[in-house]
C-alpha cells in the first residue's frame, strides 16, 4: 500500500461524509472526493504529505464541488442553492475537520433500504472499498453492484432519507440496525475474508469513538476483537478448519484479547447489558482459559442464560446447550438440542453429531454429520465434516 | 418540504360494518391531526376497482375499456398526500396511518 492508499482507506468515509453534509448529494460528494484523491496522487509524491491529509482532501474536494456547481448553477436552481450554501460555509484552511461519519452511517443503514443494500453502501461510502471490492464481497458482477449502489443513492436523494443522527426516541432501534450491519460485515469475513472482518473492526472503532456512551457499541467492538483474536489458530497451514477445543491457544492474538477484555470490563462496570456485550463476555471467558478443560464453563452457561433473556433465539439456545454439555454432560445437552426447531441450520446437526459421538451412538452421529454436510455453507466447514465422517 | 403519497393497499371484499365504522372514525382523527400539524395536503378513499374504466389512445381513437388496469388480489383503496421535511417524518405519519388501518399495508412514495 502506498501512503495515498492508506490515507484513502482511513479518510475516504470522513471526507465523503463532510462533503455530503455541505453539497447535500452523495453522488456528487463521492465524485469530488475521488477527484481530490486523484489530485493527491499527482501532488503528494512531489510536494510531500500535507500536515493534515484529511483537511487537505476535504478542502480540495470542496473547491472541486464549488467548480462543478458553478458550471451547473446557471441551468439548475437546486445546484445554485447548494453553491450558495457551500460558499457561505467556507472552511478554515486544512484545519481539524468535524467528524460527520456518524450521520452518514445512519443514512447508509436506514431501514427503508434493503439489508444487503445497507451493507454495500456502508462498505462503499464509509469503508472506502471500491465498487469492484464490494461486488467481490457479495459475489456479484461489478456492473450489478454499481447499479445497486446507484439505485440506493437515488432512493436516498429522491425519497429524502435524512442525513442525520436519529432523534433520541428512534436512536436505540436505529443504532441496533447500524450495529447489525457492522456485525454482518464481520461475520461475512469470519472464515475466508479477513479483509471484511478487519473493515468491520475499523468501523466498530469509529462508532466506539463517536458514541462512547453506548455500551452495545463497546460490546460489539469487544466481541469482534475477541473473536478475531482466534483467527491465526482457526485454520491449519493447509487451510483446514480447527474448532475452538482443538485450537493452539498460543497462536491467538493476545494484543486483541487484552483490548477486548478491557472493553468487556468497561461494559461490566456500566452494567447495562445487551446482546453484544454478553456475547463479548462469553468470548472473554474463553480467552481467559489456557485450555478447553480449564474453561469456566459454568460461567459460560450463566452468561448464556443472561443472553437468552435479552436475545431468546434458537441459535443462542443451541450455543447454550454446547456449554451445558461441558457442565452437565452430553446426555442433558442432547435433550436440549433435540427440543430445538433448527433442522435447516447446519450447526444444529454438527452439534447433535458431536453429542451423539460422545454418547457412543456412532450410527446416529454419522447420520447427523451427513445432514450437516448437506446444509453447510462454506467449503471449510464441509472439509471439517468430511474429516469427521472419514 | 417534500410531498409524499401514502397509498393504502387492501384485499378484495368489504370489511364488517362495525370494523369499518371504527376505522373511519380513527382515520378522521388522524386526518385532523395531520391538518393541525400542517402535514395534510389531500386524502381520499376510492370505490372498488370494479368501478374503474381504463382509457388508452391508439393512432386514431381513444379506446374505452372496462377496468381495472391491473387485475390483482390487492388494490389501491385510498391515499393521503402529505408534506414532510424528510422520509423519517413521512414514515412517522405512515406508521400512524398503518396502525389505524391494521392489517392493511401503506406504501410511502415521494413526489418528484
Amino acid at each position: 500500500m502506498t501512503v495515498v492508499d492508506e490515507v484513502f482507506r482511513a479518510e475516504y468515509g470522513r471526507a465523503v461524509s463532510v462533503l455530503v453534509r455541505t453539497v447535500g448529494d452523495i453522488g456528487l460528494a463521492e465524485e469530488c472526493v475521488q477527484d481530490a484523491f486523484v489530485e493527491a496522487v499527482r501532488r503528494w509524491p512531489a510536494d510531500g504529505l500535507p500536515p493534515s491529509p484529511a483537511g487537505w482532501l476535504i478542502t480540495t474536494a470542496r473547491n472541486r464541488a464549488i467548480d462543478r456547481l458553478r458550471r451547473e448553477a446557471t441551468r439548475d436552481e437546486r445546484h445554485r442553492q447548494a453553491l450558495d450554501l457551500l460558499v457561505a460555509d467556507e472552511p478554515a484552511e486544512e484545519g481539524p475537520v468535524r467528524d460527520e461519519r456518524l450521520r452518514l452511517i445512519f443514512t447508509c443503514c436506514h431501514p427503508a433500504l434493503a439489508l444487503g443494500v445497507r451493507v454495500a453502501l456502508t462498505l462503499r461510502l464509509l469503508g472506502g472499498l471500491t465498487t469492484a471490492e464490494v461486488a467481490r464481497a457479495f459475489l456479484v458482477p461489478e456492473p450489478t453492484m454499481a447499479q445497486r449502489l446507484v439505485r440506493a443513492k437515488n432512493k436516498i436523494r429522491d425519497a429524502g432519507i435524512p442525513y442525520r443522527v436519529p432523534y433520541e426516541a428512534d436512536l436505540p432501534a436505529r443504532l441496533r440496525g447500524v450495529l447489525a450491519v457492522v456485525y454482518l460485515i464481520f461475520t461475512e469475513g469470519h472464515l475466508d475474508r479477513p479483509e471484511l472482518s478487519a473493515e468491520a473492526i475499523r468501523l466498530g472503532r469509529v462508532l466506539a469513538a463517536l458514541m462512547p456512551d453506548e455500551p452495545e457499541v463497546t460490546g460489539l467492538l469487544a466481541l469482534m476483537l475477541l473473536s478475531e483474536s482466534r483467527r491465526p489458530a482457526r485454520k491449519t497451514p493447509d487451510g483446514d478448519l480447527v474448532l475452538l477445543p482443538d485450537q493452539d491457544r498460543t497462536r491467538w492474538d493476545h494484543a486483541m484479547i487484552t483490548e477486548g477484555q478491557t472493553l468487556v470490563r468497561q461494559c461490566l462496570r456500566r452494567n447495562h447489558p445487551g446482546p453484544y456485550q454478553v456475547q463479548a463476555a462469553i468470548n472473554a471467558v474463553h480467552s481467559d482459559a489456557p485450555s478447553v478443560h480449564e474453561t469456566d464453563w459454568s460461567q459460560v452457561v450463566a452468561l448464556y442464560d443472561q443472553l437468552m433473556v435479552v436475545a431468546p433465539t434458537p441459535v443462542v439456545a443451541l450455543n447454550r446447550a454446547v456449554a451445558v454439555a461441558e457442565v452437565a454432560g452430553p446426555a442433558e445437552a442432547l435433550a436440549l438440542v433435540e427440543a430445538l426447531d433448527l433442522d435447516r441450520y447446519h450447526l444444529y446437526h454438527s452439534v447433535r453429531g458431536n453429542l451423539l459421538t460422545r454418547l457412543g451412538r456412532t450410527e446416529e452421529a454419522t447420520d447427523a454429520y451427513e445432514k450437516a454436510l448437506a446444509r453447510a455453507t462454506s467449503e471449510a466447514e464441509r472439509g471439517l465434516l468430511r474429516r469427521l465422517l472419514g | 418540504m417534500k410531498q409524499y403519497l401514502l397509498s393504502i393497499y387492501q384485499p378484495d371484499g368489504t370489511p364488517e360494518p362495525e370494523v369499518l365504522a371504527r376505522v373511519m372514525a380513527d382515520l378522521d382523527t388522524l386526518n385532523q391531526e395531520m391538518q393541525a400539524a400542517g402535514a395534510w395536503v389531500f386524502a381520499g378513499g376510492l370505490h372498488p376497482p370494479s368501478t374503474a374504466t381504463v382509457l388508452r389512445a391508439t393512432d386514431d381513437e381513444v379506446l374505452v375499456i372496462d377496468g381495472p388496469f391491473v387485475e390483482s388480489k390487492e388494490f389501491l383503496g385510498g391515499f393521503t398526500v402529505i408534506q414532510a421535511a424528510d422520509l423519517d417524518e413521512a414514515l412517522e405519519w405512515g406508521r400512524r396511518l398503518a396502525a389505524v388501518l391494521k392489517p392493511l399495508a401503506v406504501e410511502v412514495r415521494p413526489f418528484q
